[in-house]
């Protein structure tokens, strides 16, 4: 059995990083305060002070900060992206993890020694995606989008040397991951160019007898009775009425959850697996990572006698949006 | 994390039947002392906080029947005793969910999802107190309560 992998968590707020590291995260990441990061929500994410303080608090417990720079450089301001990773280096996270091509290259050229990493929202599900920005940026991981089935994650390690990181839990984002332009459909702001999905200020919850509506940009997306569960406002996951039925037509609101498959996702090689959820509190962090990092440590020995407790599917249950969990992609029968 | 859970429950109806015919200002007052405490412990950042200036807020607590109103003005919460307008954000939940996110036992996304917790108004703006109340360092638990006495 090849070594564990990295645990790689979200850190929101330095109170999220703290609990992160304390429950046995291999790893954090992080973004500023502002759009050069891919979860740019109101009140979330780091300023230079906080952040020097929480990449302080990682290192002195040995783990790892990796600074997440993943929307796409806006025409006429590239300046602010690059000042970003320069920024970062300063700072001395232990990797940058990057999506915009012009922005790898500069990255590359300014600060030959400092490790990369391609972002999910680089897109790059083929080996030959990755082994090009291997060898033009010199990156050394990258973070697979959740489209790929099982096997198409082993085909991709077998033919690259470039550090495979996978999603081992949190909420979905389908389909185009890092092309989806949906959000801009609605509200003309989407990830790749604000660095956020559904912006707050386009999102209304509007209480109704016996339901509660969700719109966007005034679309309605969702109407929920009192006692559905909700899920996060975006396009994907809204209920549309297609050829005279109306139902979740694009994605169920759900949570990725790869517990199951564990063992597996080891065997092919998988070098780190990452918790979605910089907008999350510290207290999600604290109840996934405490979940994942047990469920690795039973792994840590062979783990034949690996199953999965029913504690840390209870509370990784807990945590999931619309209250329930799936294997995503990487059992998929179709391709 | 602490090692005492606090379970989800419910109050019966009659609590929040009386609750209502009490005066709404002294539950709010001590929810808005505690909030001018942190504010006083520099716990709350800047930046957010000026989003907060002249915005209105409400505080539901279903199974109490409690309700609070208050602002922010000039670097302090301050109670709105006769509200004229509804106000810019508004949060709705038991007693025992309240207690679940101060505690930091349950997350808000959590109890939102479950619709345990009812966010409506300016979403931004909840998110923006989200956020903040999240990246609160809460000294020991018993100092903060004496200070915000
Ligand atoms: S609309 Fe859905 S798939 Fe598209 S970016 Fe948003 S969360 Fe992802």
């Amino acid at each position: 059995m090849s070594s564990l992998p990295d645990l790689v968590c979200p850190a929101g707020s330095l109170p999220a990083l703290k609990a992160a590291v304390d429950n046995g995260a291999d790893a954090v990441y992080l973004g500023y305060k502002n759009d050069t990061n891919a979860r740019n929500f109101a009140g979330l994410n780091f300023d230079a002070k906080t952040m020097s303080e929480g990449i302080r608090y990682a290192h002195a417990k040995g783990r790892e900060v990796l600074m997440a720079i993943n929307t796409f450089a806006q025409a006429g301001r590239v300046a602010d992206w690059q000042k970003a990773i320069d920024g970062a280096v300063d700072q001395g996270v232990d990797a940058i993890i990057l999506a915009d091509i012009g922005l790898l290259d500069y990255a590359r050229q300014r600060h030959p020694q400092q490790r990369l990493h391609l972002s999910v929202q680089g897109s790059a599900t083929s080996y030959e995606a990755i082994n090009f920005c291997q060898r033009e940026f010199g990156i050394q991981r990258t973070v697979l989008p959740r489209v790929l089935t099982l096997a198409q994650v082993e085909h991709v390690i077998k033919n690259t040397s470039v550090e495979i990181e996978v999603f081992g839990f949190g909420s979905l984002c389908v389909m185009n991951e890092g092309r989806c332009w949906l959000s801009s459909y609605a509200c003309g702001e989407s990830p790749n160019t604000v660095g956020a999905c559904s912006p707050a200020k386009y999102v209304k919850w509007d209480k109704k007898p016996g339901a509660m509506e969700t719109r966007l940009n005034g679309i309605l997306i969702d109407r929920f009775g009192d006692d559905e569960p909700a899920g996060y406002p975006t396009l994907c996951k809204g209920r549309f009425e297609v050829q005279g039925e109306t139902y979740y037509a694009l994605e169920e609101p759900t949570s990725l959850n790869v517990l199951s498959i564990l063992p597996e996702i080891i065997k092919i090689g998988v070098r780190a697996i990452k918790v979605e959820g910089r907008q999350r509190s510290p207290t999600y962090v604290t109840q996934v990572t405490r979940s994942l990092r047990a469920a690795l440590d039973a792994l840590k020995d062979g783990g034949e006698r690996y199953h999965v407790k029913p504690a840390w599917q209870a509370e990784l249950a807990k945590v999931s949006e619309g209250s329930q969990a799936t294997l995503g992609a990487y059992s998929r029968p179709w391709r | 994390m602490s090692d005492f859970t606090i379970p989800k429950f419910r109050l019966p109806g009659f609590v929040a039947a009386l609750g209502q015919k009490l005066p709404q200002w002294p539950h709010g007052l001590a929810l808005i002392a505690g909030l001018n405490a942190a504010l006083k412990l520099k716990l709350l950042p800047e930046s957010e906080l000026t989003a907060l200036e002249d915005k209105r807020f409400r505080v539901q607590v279903l199974d109490t029947g409690g309700t609070a109103h208050f602002t922010y003005r000039g670097g302090l919460f301050r109670p709105v005793f006769r509200p004229e307008h509804e106000p810019d954000l508004a949060f709705a939940a038991n007693l025992s969910a309240y207690l679940q996110l101060l505690s930091r036992q349950e997350d808000p996304d959590t109890l939102f999802f479950k619709r345990e917790l009812e966010i409506t108004g300016d979403t931004e703006l909840g998110l923006i107190v989200k956020n903040m109340l999240d990246a609160v360092e809460w000294p020991a638990l018993p100092k903060f309560l004496l200070l915000s006495r």
